[in-house]
């Protein structure tokens, strides 16, 4: 995909993505959420977010949508992230830092294998 | 926290949390009048005269008022150690209004940190939120909104690689050059 440079870009963008999508509906949507409260923001969570974010650019996924909420209420785990693919059960990770979120995002996201030594609860 | 950027992502998610649909962010930086300031306005739930009073006494703000917590009386210590101050105004069902100034050469000034990140991180992560930020350095302004870009994808998630990569580097880009100006 050539790079986005202005609000024409982004139109043809949008058209790309919905043919993206039609062709992969099946496999159902990827949720990620990471908790920003102020304990996860002072744990560290806006740079878990940023990492997911990059994987998601340097890998070109499609499809994943990427959420942020409050406190989550498990303080002394955060950053947590937690995942959601299709119907599948949502799947809480906790201290989740760059290095565990890169994993998350390859072995879970991508290969579909839940990443047990960061899992909270699922 | 070390850096004002994440102090600003952490009050700007008590904004979300009032169910704001609008929230704007201004940081201004003055080097005549030595100001750094930085207001965050929403138009979320807002807060009576008692819960406004408890926000900022860190001597009454407890954990039964989770949905606040140290967050804001903490910035507020950081800004009157700089000759600051931290100030909010808040109208039940009209919205609130906070103000955060610091003394911009002051020793003690936590650096800005990462501002066009956490902007991002708002911008993808709350993405039914209407975002509005202004950054201004001695009179060079850089101005972000995000409705024209959300009204051009419609239903295409703000999380696709190439829309990730724009806002990253129109953020960057746009921060990069207000502080090179105010350098100048």
């Amino acid at each position: 995909m050539d790079k986005v440079k202005s609000l024409e870009d982004l139109k043809r963008l949008r058209e790309e993505a919905l043919e993206k999508r039609r062709v992969k509906t099946a496999s159902g949507e990827v949720q990620i959420v990471v908790g920003m409260g102020t304990v996860g923001i002072a744990a560290g969570a806006r740079e878990t977010l940023k990492a997911i974010l990059d994987y998601i650019e340097k890998e070109n996924l499609s499809g994943i949508v990427v959420r942020q909420t409050g406190n989550i209420g498990l303080d002394s785990f955060e950053p947590i992230v937690q995942v959601i693919k299709g119907d599948q059960p949502k799947v809480t990770y906790g201290r989740v830092h760059p290095d565990a979120a890169r994993r998350i995002m390859k072995e879970h996201v991508v290969g579909g294998q839940i990443v047990k030594d960061y899992v909270i609860e699922s | 926290m070390r850096e004002l950027a994440l102090h600003l992502l952490d009050i700007a998610h008590n904004s979300v949390s009032a169910g704001a649909r609008n929230i704007t962010i201004t940081i201004i930086e003055d080097s005549q009048v030595d100001r750094l300031s930085m207001t965050v306005e929403d138009d979320g739930v807002g807060m009576d005269a008692l819960t406004l009073q408890r926000v900022t006494d860190p001597f009454v703000t407890s954990r039964t008022t989770r949905s606040v917590g140290l967050g804001i009386p903490l910035l507020k210590a950081a800004a009157e150690a700089c000759n600051g101050d931290l100030t909010i105004q808040s109208k039940p069902g009209v919205g609130t209004r906070i103000d955060v100034v610091f003394q911009r050469s002051h020793i003690d000034r936590m650096p800005l940190g990462n501002l066009a990140e956490t902007i991002l991180t708002l911008v993808v992560g709350c993405p039914e939120i209407h975002w509005v930020f202004r950054y201004q350095v001695d009179g060079e302004t850089f101005e972000f909104d995000d409705a024209p870009i959300k009204e051009e994808l419609k239903d295409i998630p703000l999380t696709e690689p190439a829309i990730i990569a724009y806002l990253r580097e129109t953020l960057e880009k746009g921060v990069a050059r207000v502080q090179q100006a105010g350098q100048s």
